[in-house]
């Protein structure tokens, strides 16, 4: 089924691509070929390049400036670029979100969001879905003869195409519509350095159990090579930034190793980590909530459990 | 200034959620108004109470089986002026855009008594969790979409709010009449008191049939939906849980786990 054109919209923070392109790419290569969408100025050539190599045979650039943010400009221009597309593959994130849904009313098309991959079956896209906190597994057929799939980072493992392509660049001119919405400002969130949780492969989340001290979670984030998650009371507390929250209304983090530490488990929280690969939880209370699905549990409190396991990682490393 | 706001009838977090023949199963001991519909509510609530005495009327909405009436009745009890429950066989099996096209039919028929402002939904259904609805109902309706809004003001015939995003905190603004989306930091929900438990009940709901909102059945419904669920099963339970007790060795029990799982 290689004549099936599937479109990939390239996530990227200034000139670089980030991760989960990398693995909507590898999915879309299974699914048909795969054209890149880079919204926003030219890519670099190493970005084209970083693009071919997991099997981009063109890359299209729209650029919209800050109209990227209205979901109606962002969609038309998307839309633009995608016409020829019978599968448009995006990763899961809220804005995306509302792009795919005005690209589906623009297009007729179904869409499915957050999705843990996707098959091409007698030429209809079927995905999957890890739904109801991860308790349950869905398969999802699209009807429609474009599909629109939001695919949720870290479900698919990115793999370079066996033969790089060398992608032609091509700049399409978006028809856009008229916004009613305006943008009175734009505060750009403080990049910690490091991989965004969204897309890290560790994630170690501090709940109330800290205290408000960081310190202890941050540092095994470090040494596990991960990013650093809170629970909702956290980032209420504003001992945290909001980017740091996980769960039903915060992000939804698929790691392949997940830390909880100080943290109940309510069923919100549960909803934005369940489908982790590992569960490890830190907690005092042997009846918290998040033991009932954590593969290893330490009742303890996590002032003291926390820096011995750093002590002991660091230890087995030095061998 | 009429406000309308959108709340879905939802299965309780805390229940056994599963799947009967590709739908969520919905029943009245388990279901509820999606918790995050309460801040829609709220925020409507709020902006009626500032405006002068009369001024302001908010309708809740709910499109969904007999059971879903629920969701308005707990709108009412928080004290909402109007409820309607749209509710048809056809309507069974609906996609997102299935859902909007009913919900904008609905907002036009409450739009026949007069103009409607804003239209205010939350931020996802603890169902789906699409949060494509609010998107998908602003395109039908043809207004404005403010989603995701941490805050709302409601001033000279503009609605301006905040919004958290991934890569930065955007203040959005857009003339009435205007759909907004409301995350659970945008307020604090009300508890229902006794007195308005009691007003309540006496309070009607409406009820609208798709012929009574002129929406043609074929265009909703599980033929219509662009997505058919074809196969829902429970995931086993994690196999091989640990769970140890910290007696001065905790923390390298636990690193000793990460080492053999590869993951350190
Ligand atoms: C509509 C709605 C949406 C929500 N969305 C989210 C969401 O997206 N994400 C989210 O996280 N929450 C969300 N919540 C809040 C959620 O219900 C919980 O209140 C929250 O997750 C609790 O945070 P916590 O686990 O840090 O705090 P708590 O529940 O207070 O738990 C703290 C835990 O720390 C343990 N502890 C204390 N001291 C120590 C110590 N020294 N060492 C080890 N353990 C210790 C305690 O035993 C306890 O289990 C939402 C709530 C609502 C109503
Ligand atoms: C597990 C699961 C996964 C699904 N995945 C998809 C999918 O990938 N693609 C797809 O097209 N459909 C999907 N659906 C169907 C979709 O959930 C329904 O069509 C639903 O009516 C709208 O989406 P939502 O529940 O996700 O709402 P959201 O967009 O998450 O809800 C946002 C707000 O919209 C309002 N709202 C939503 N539904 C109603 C209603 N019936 N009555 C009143 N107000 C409402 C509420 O205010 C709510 O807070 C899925 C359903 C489930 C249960």
């Amino acid at each position: 089924m290689t004549d099936v054109m599937v479109a990939v919209l390239v996530e990227h923070r200034g000139n670089e691509i980030a991760q989960p392109t990398l693995e909507t790419l590898t999915l879309a290569r299974s699914l048909g070929a795969p054209v890149a969408v880079w919204m926003g100025d030219q890519p670099p050539a190493d970005q084209i390049e970083r693009l071919g190599a997991y099997g981009a045979a063109e890359v299209r650039v729209v650029e919209v400036g800050d109209g990227a943010r209205h979901a109606v400009t962002a969609a038309a221009a998307v839309g633009s670029a995608t016409a020829d597309a019978s599968v448009v593959l995006m990763v899961s994130t809220f804005a995306n979100k509302e792009i795919a849904t005005r690209l589906a009313l623009a297009t007729g098309a179904g869409v499915v969001v957050d999705a843990a991959g996707a098959q091409m079956v007698n030429g209809r896209v079927e995905t999957t879905q890890t739904v109801f906190a991860a308790t349950w597994d869905v398969r999802t057929r699209v009807n429609a003869d474009k599909a629109v799939v939001t695919l949720r980072p870290n479900t698919t493992q990115a793999l370079p195409a066996e033969t790089p392509a060398a992608p032609e660049v091509v700049s399409v001119i978006p028809l856009l519509p008229e916004v009613r919405e305006s943008m009175v400002s734009v505060t750009p969130v403080e990049r910690e350095d490091g991989v965004p949780l969204s897309e890290a492969p560790v994630v170690v989340s501090g709940g109330r159990g800290t205290g408000g001290d960081y310190t202890l979670v941050r540092e095994l984030a470090d040494v596990l090579g991960g990013a650093v998650g809170a629970s909702r009371d956290a980032t209420d507390e504003g001992w945290i930034s909001h980017e740091h929250m996980v769960g039903q209304t915060g992000v939804t983090v698929t790691p392949a190793l997940y830390v909880a530490c100080g943290i109940s488990g309510a069923v919100h929280h549960r909803g934005g980590m369940q489908a982790s690969g590992t569960i490890v939880a830190v907690n005092i209370d042997p009846d918290a909530p998040i033991f009932e699905i954590a593969d290893f549990g330490v009742v303890g409190d996590l002032n003291d459990v926390i820096p011995q396991a750093i002590a002991a990682i660091k230890a087995h490393r030095q061998g | 200034m009429r406000i309308v706001v959108t709340v879905k009838f939802v299965p309780d977090l805390q229940s056994q959620r599963s799947f009967t023949d590709g739908t969520v199963t919905r029943t009245a001991e388990d279901g509820t108004m999606n918790e995050l519909d309460e801040n829609a509510v709220e925020a409507a609530l709020q902006l009626r109470e500032s405006l002068p005495e009369g001024e302001g009327e908010v309708y809740a909405v709910t499109v969904g089986g007999a059971d879903a009436v629920a969701a308005v009745r707990k709108a009412l009890q928080l004290g909402v002026d109007h409820a309607v429950h749209v509710s048809d066989e056809s309507i069974a099996g609906s996609d997102v855009f299935g859902t909007a096209r009913v919900l904008a039919a609905a907002v036009h028929q409450i739009e026949k008594d007069g103009p409607v402002d804003l239209v205010i939904t939350g931020m996802a259904a603890l169902d789906g969790l699409t949060s494509m609805l609010p998107t998908a109902l602003a395109a039908e309706l043809d207004i404005a979409q403010l989603t995701l809004a941490s805050s709302l003001t409601v001033a000279d015939g503009t609605a301006t709010i905040e919004r958290h995003m991934a890569d930065a905190h955007e203040t959005v603004t857009a003339p009435l009449p205007a759909l907004v989306s409301v995350t659970d930091e945008a307020n604090k929900p009300r508890y229902p008191n006794f007195k308005l438990i009691m007003a309540a009940r006496s309070k009607p709901v409406t009820t609208w049939s798709l012929s009574d909102i002129g929406v043609d059945p074929v265009q909703v419904g599980a033929m219509a939906s662009r997505t058919t669920v074809i196969d829902a099963s429970p995931r086993p339970p994690r196999q091989n849980r640990v769970t140890v007790t910290d007696k001065g060795d905790g923390g390298t029990q636990l690193a000793a786990f990460l080492v053999e799982r590869g993951l350190a």
